[in-house]
């Protein structure tokens, strides 16, 4: 049974320095409260897994805790890149960050089976590309008719952390729209936290694409109402664009992108200042303030 | 701008949407194919079937997404499935006609580069990655590329084959479901592989562009067909829809 519990006390008891943690949500749904939340508890040595990095994690590698990226497409979407993982990769900034690269239908393969249980996944992928020789893959034949395909290694992070529409009040999780990779992270992981929109008394899954978690799946459940800004939870919010079209400055520079991690992170009690600033258009205006 | 002029980038978007039709089913990239694909659903191909990674099927945006999971995706789509769904039993098994992929860099062969610029290790640039793509390249029916025409984009060799396309001598397809790349678009004309050699081949110019600005716009001795053609102008009907369409996709995006 998931615990009904407070974001904090959720990342404090789940999120080690050094674990493995994948926080998911594929542009919709993105996790960014908990993402606060763990550079806010100073969580070091992280490996860090998302098929998008997106801002999310640009936060997390630019505040120094993550040591290990797995990932397959790592831009700001519609925007360019992302400075602070670039940076990491092309000038060991803040420090040296491994990467281990993969393409989104291997991560999505990998993450199927882990959460089947298996050791590996199998598509057809990698062959004939450079990645296939930067990467951990390996070339399987299949039994029955010999087609050379490619076998990925499942992946089982330590914590999966996702956010959602709804839980029940038992702790079920209620998402829609876009779900990404949300389930199979929820079922490969060994911990999972869910902040989430709103606890409801009953779900009301009102969208396309409708997936329950049950609470038997789920560790911690925090409710942290637009917990996903500025990626966004279809019939609650819409995504920022601005804001994302905006981050390419903030993070640009690393004296101002670590001025808003202190304002807006770390110097902050929790998410509600950041959401303040996002109410009032601060968030963005960071060199002014 | 007076009547009847465009830019080189609209005229790109116009001449890649002529070459969809009604009932393909396009696997559609985020940015330049996006905006191309948008435009032929709108205007001439009604019934194409746009399908983006993040799930959304038969996707029908009002305004260009942003990113490649805007709810303005799923919230006008004919079904919304799961990432592990839409590579596995949409575009693996085969149901995926088009492919519509843009790059950092493409080289002779067409094999595209959105990973690094350098080398791997330590690269000059790192760029995104290639995300969806390498499995577009190599599993939908044939792939229609969209690049601005630079020596920088168009090189002899991509430094990171990040897809597919004849691979680095041309020599084929490695046994690759699909055809690979049947046309390139940039902003000065199209290129296809040479039916033998799969070189890429300038086969027209946009209407104003001299060869030989293609030729000095691209990082090895292109070759130009025997007979080129010039592309038709865009018609007052496509350049309004294409004004529109970015001008109301401007306004959406900036307000919030």
């Amino acid at each position: 049974m998931a615990e009904i519990t407070t974001l904090s006390s959720a990342v404090e008891g789940l999120v080690r320095d050094g674990s493995s943690v994948a926080m998911e949500g594929f542009t919709h749904l993105i996790p960014f409260a908990a993402g606060h939340e763990v550079i806010r508890q100073g969580r070091r040595d992280l490996t860090v897994i998302r098929m998008t990095p997106d801002v999310i994690y640009d936060q997390l590698i630019g505040a120094g805790c993550v040591s290990k990226l797995v990932f397959s497409w790592g831009g700001n979407p519609g925007v360019g890149s992302l400075h602070r993982l670039r940076d990491a990769i092309e000038h060991d900034h803040p420090s040296p960050l491994e990467i281990e690269e993969h393409t989104h239908a291997g991560m999505a393969a990998r993450y199927t089976a882990g959460a089947s249980g298996l050791p590996f996944g199998v598509l057809r992928g990698y062959v004939g590309t450079d990645l296939r020789k930067h990467t951990t893959v390996a070339p399987i034949l299949s039994p029955f008719d010999g087609e050379e395909l490619t076998a990925v290694e499942a992946l089982n992070p330590d914590v999966a952390i996702i956010h959602a529409q709804q839980a029940d009040r038992r702790g079920n999780v209620g998402l829609w729209g876009i779900t990404g990779v949300q389930r199979e992270v929820a079922l490969a992981s060994k911990s999972v936290i869910v902040t989430v929109e709103e606890v409801v008394d009953e779900l009301d899954l009102r969208g396309p694409n409708p997936a329950v978690l049950p609470t038997w799946t789920v560790d911690a459940v925090a409710p942290v109402p637009r917990g996903c800004h500025p990626s966004y939870a279809m019939g609650y919010s819409k995504r920022d664009n601005s804001f994302y079209t905006r981050w390419d400055d903030i993070s640009r520079d690393r004296a101002l992108f670590a001025r808003w991690i202190e304002i807006f992170v770390t110097g902050a009690p929790d998410f509600t200042t950041y959401l303040s600033a996002v109410d009032d258009g601060s968030v963005t205006t960071v060199a002014d303030v | 701008m007076s009547e009847g002029e465009y830019t080189a980038d609209e005229i790109m978007s116009i001449v890649a949407a002529r070459q969809l039709h009604d009932g393909q089913v396009c696997f559609v990239g985020i940015g330049l194919p996006s905006e191309a694909a948008n435009l032929a659903r709108l205007s001439h191909a009604p019934d194409v079937v746009l399908i983006y990674e993040s799930g959304t099927i038969g996707a029908r945006p009002e305004v260009l997404p942003l990113s490649i999971g805007d709810g303005e995706l799923a919230e006008r789509a004919d079904l919304v499935v799961g990432v592990p769904e839409i590579f596995s039993y949409w575009l693996q098994a085969g149901r995926v006609d088009i492919g519509f992929l843009s790059a950092a860099q493409i080289d002779r062969y067409g094999n595209l580069n959105s990973t690094v610029i350098g080398s791997y290790e330590s690269p000059a640039v790192r760029l995104p990655g290639a995300g969806g793509a390498p499995e577009v390249a190599t599993s939908a029916g044939e792939v229609i590329m969209m690049l601005r025409q630079s020596k920088r984009t168009f090189v002899d060799s991509v430094d990171f084959m990040s897809s597919v396309g004849f691979g680095r001598d041309g020599s084929g397809r490695d046994g690759h479901p699909g055809k690979g790349p049947t046309v390139v678009i940039t902003d000065l004309g199209v290129l296809e592989p040479d039916p033998a050699t799969h070189e890429l081949t300038l086969v027209a110019t946009h209407p104003g562009i001299e060869v030989s600005e293609v030729l000095d716009s691209t990082g090895w001795d292109l070759a130009v067909a025997d007979h080129m053609t010039v592309t038709e102008e865009p018609t007052e009907a496509e350049l309004t829809l294409l004004r529109e369409l970015k001008a109301k996709t401007a306004s959406a995006h900036a307000a919030i």
